[in-house]
C-alpha cells in the first residue's frame, strides 16, 4: 500500500514522524530501530544559546497522559548543527528542526542558523512551548505576535517552515489564519495543554515549574477537534500530534484532516511505537476502505 | 544493548513493609551490572517505572529487583503474580566500576530502597576478593530488609531513624562513631542522605547511585537531569550518564 505523502519540503515515504521533545535527536531511539523506517523525525527544540531547562521534577504521570516541563534544554542551534545533525545522516530520513526562542530576533538567529545546512528538510516553528518564561507560548497565544514571528522567520529561512500551534486559546481557528496569511508552509498541531498536578505529601505542585505541558492520549480528542476546524477553513499542509498511540489513532488524524502525524509521548512508554504503527498502518487503512494513506486525508468531513 | 524484553515473574513476595522482592526471568543472556536498572511498563500506566537490580543469577538468566509501594503504579506492580509478563527496558544506565577500581576494602552506604543495588554490588565485590563492609539504614524495623543477606557478605551495621532496630539515627552517625576502613565507598539512597554522606565523606573515593522521576529511561527526554558540581550550568542525565556518578561530580540538592 502507498503510505507516501509529499508535503512542502518534505518527500514521507509514510506519514509517521517522532515528535519534537520526544526523541532527542535521534541517536538513543536508533538502538532500537533502523531510522530509516521512519517518514521523518521532528528534533529537540533549538534556541539560539545552550539552555539549562528548568529545575527537576521535571515530569509528572497523568491519568492517561503527563506532564513535563524541561524547559527547552538544548545545547544550541550551532552545536545541534555541529554534534547532533551529522549522526542523522546516517539514515535516509528527512530531518525537522524545532525553533524556540524568547524574542523575535532570537527566532529568527536560529532560523538562519539552520539555512547553512542541508542536513534539515524543514522547521517546525515552536511559539507554543508552555514551559518558559518568555517567548514561547506568549507568541502562540496572540494572533498578531504569532503572524509577526512567523512572517520574520519565513522571511530568514530558506527552508520550508510549519508553524506549531498551541492548544491553549479559545480560537484555534483565528491562530491558523493568523499565521497561514503571515506565510507559513503548514502547521503542526498540537503542543501540550498547560496542566497542573499537585503533590499530596508535600502540598505543593510536583513539578518543580510547577505547571507543566500535559501530553498523552488525554489530549487527543482535543487535538482532532482542532484539526478539524482547522481543516473546515483552510487548504494548509497539517503535521498532526496530540497521544497517537496506534495505527486507529493515525487513521482518526487523517480523517481529521491531518497529512501527516507525529506521535510524542507514546515513545517513552514504548520505544518501538513508531515502526510498530507504520508497519501496522497498511492493514488498518485497508480495513476501513482506504488504499492510501493519501485516500483518507480529510475524509472525515 | 539496550533491549525491550518480556520478562517472566518468577516469584514475588513481601519482604518488608510496602517493600518487595520480584524475581523476573529474561529468554535471552543477561548482561546486568551493578547500579543497573530496568524500566517496567505497568499496565494500565503511562510511564515506565525505574527499577535497579539487587541480584542476578546468569545461569538460570534471573535477576531480582525490590521495590517500594509510592503510587499506584508500584502498586499496581505489587500485585502481579506469578508466570504475568513484565514488559521492560533493559539493561539501562552506568554501573558501578568495580572492574577498575583496584581496591581491598569497600564501604557499601545504603538507605531505604536505595540498599536494593548495593546487594549485587557487594556480591560482585566479594567474588572479586573485596572485603565488604555496609552500613544500611532504614525507617523503623519494620522497614528492615535484607539484613541476613547483607551480613554474608561481611561486617554490616543497620540503623533506623527512631531507633527501633539496630543502631539509632542515620548511616552518617554510624560511620561517624565506627572505625570504618575502606578505600572507596559506594553509596545509594534518598538524596538528603546522599549529601549528608558525601559530606562527610568527602576527602574519600566514592561513587553514588541517583534516583528520579523518569520519562523515556534512555536519554532522550530530558526529565531526569543533575547539575554538574563544576559547573552548575552544565547537566547529565541520570538515566543515561548515571545513575552511578563520581562522589563528587555532581550537584545534589
Amino acid at each position: 500500500m502507498n503510505l507516501a505523502v509529499s508535503l512542502p519540503g518534505l518527500e514521507l515515504k509514510n506519514p509517521v514522524m517522532p515528535a519534537s521533545g520526544c526523541f532527542g535527536f535521534g541517536k538513543e531511539y536508533s538502538q532500537f530501530y533502523s531510522l530509516d523506517k521512519l517518514g521523518a523525525v521532528i528534533i529537540k527544540a533549538a534556541t539560539e544559546h545552550e539552555r539549562y531547562g528548568n529545575q527537576t521534577p521535571r515530569v509528572a504521570e497523568t491519568a492517561s497522559g503527563m506532564l513535563n516541563a524541561i524547559g527547552l534544554q538544548n545545547p544550541g542551534a550551532e552545536q545541534i548543527i555541529k554534534q547532533e545533525l551529522p549522526y542523522l545522516k546516517n539514515y535516509r530520513v528527512p530531518v525537522i528542526a524545532n525553533v524556540a526562542g524568547s524574542t523575535i530576533e532570537e527566532y529568527v538567529t536560529v532560523t538562519k542558523a539552520f539555512n547553512h545546512t542541508n542536513d534539515v528538510s524543514a522547521l517546525e516553528l515552536n511559539i507554543s512551548c508552555p514551559n518558559v518564561k518568555e517567548g514561547g507560548v506568549l507568541f502562540g497565544t496572540d494572533p498578531e505576535l504569532a503572524a509577526e514571528v512567523t512572517y520574520q522567520v519565513k522571511n530568514a529561512s530558506n527552508h520550508p517552515v510549519y508553524v506549531k500551534l498551541s492548544p491553549n486559546v479559545t480560537d484555534i481557528v483565528g491562530m491558523a489564519k493568523a499565521v497561514v496569511n503571515a506565510g507559513a508552509d503548514g502547521l503542526s498541531m498540537i503542543n501540550t495543554l498547560t496542566g497542573m498536578k499537585m503533590h499530596l505529601k508535600s502540598r505543593k505542585p510536583l513539578i518543580a515549574n510547577k505547571t507543566g505541558g500535559l501530553s498523552g492520549p488525554a489530549i487527543k480528542p482535543i487535538a482532532i477537534r482542532m484539526i478539524y476546524e482547522v481543516r473546515q477553513a483552510l487548504d494548509v499542509p497539517i503535521i498532526g500530534m496530540g497521544g497517537i498511540m496506534t495505527s486507529e489513532d493515525v487513521l482518526e488524524f487523517l480523517l481529521a484532516g491531518a497529512n501527516a502525524v507525529a506521535v510524542g509521548t507514546a515513545n517513552f512508554q514504548n520505544p518501538l511505537v513508531c515502526p510498530e504503527i507504520i508497519e501496522e498502518l497498511p492493514s488498518t487503512l485497508k480495513q476501513y476502505g482506504f488504499n492510501s494513506v493519501q485516500d483518507a486525508i480529510g475524509k472525515g468531513h | 544493548m539496550i533491549n525491550k524484553q518480556a520478562l517472566k515473574v518468577l516469584s514475588i513476595k513481601n519482604i518488608a513493609y510496602q517493600t518487595y522482592e520480584m524475581v523476573l526471568k529474561s529468554d535471552t543472556e543477561l548482561n546486568l551490572k551493578p547500579g543497573q536498572f530496568i524500566h517496567i511498563a505497568v499496565k494500565g500506566f503511562m510511564l515506565r517505572r525505574p527499577i535497579s537490580i539487587a541480584d542476578v543469577n546468569e545461569i538460570d538468566r534471573s535477576f531480582t529487583v525490590i521495590f517500594k509501594i509510592f503510587g499506584d503504579g508500584t502498586e499496581a506492580l505489587s500485585n502481579y503474580h506469578v508466570g504475568a509478563e513484565v514488559d521492560a527496558l533493559m539493561p539501562l544506565g552506568t554501573s558501578y566500576p568495580i572492574e577498575s577500581l583496584n581496591i581491598k576494602q569497600a564501604l557499601l552506604v545504603g538507605g531505604g530502597i536505595g540498599i536494593p543495588p548495593l546487594y549485587y554490588l557487594g556480591k560482585k565485590l566479594k567474588e572479586k576478593g573485596v572485603e565488604v563492609t555496609s552500613v544500611l539504614g532504614y525507617q523503623s524495623k519494620e522497614h528492615v530488609f535484607y539484613e541476613d543477606k547483607f551480613r554474608e557478605l561481611g561486617e554490616t551495621f543497620v540503623t533506623t531513624d527512631d531507633g527501633s532496630y539496630g543502631h539509632s539515627g542515620f548511616v552518617t552517625d554510624v560511620i561517624r562513631d565506627s572505625n570504618l576502613s575502606f578505600e572507596t565507598y559506594f553509596s545509594c539512597g534518598p538524596t538528603p542522605m546522599l549529601q549528608a554522606v558525601t559530606s562527610l565523606l568527602k576527602d574519600e573515593n566514592g561513587y553514588i547511585s541517583l534516583e528520579e522521576r523518569m520519562g523515556c529511561g534512555v536519554g532522550t527526554c530530558y526529565a531526569c537531569v543533575i547539575p554538574l558540581k563544576n559547573n552548575p550550568n552544565k547537566s547529565k542525565k541520570i538515566c543515561k550518564d548515571g545513575p552511578v556518578f563520581d562522589a563528587n561530580e555532581v550537584l545534589l540538592g
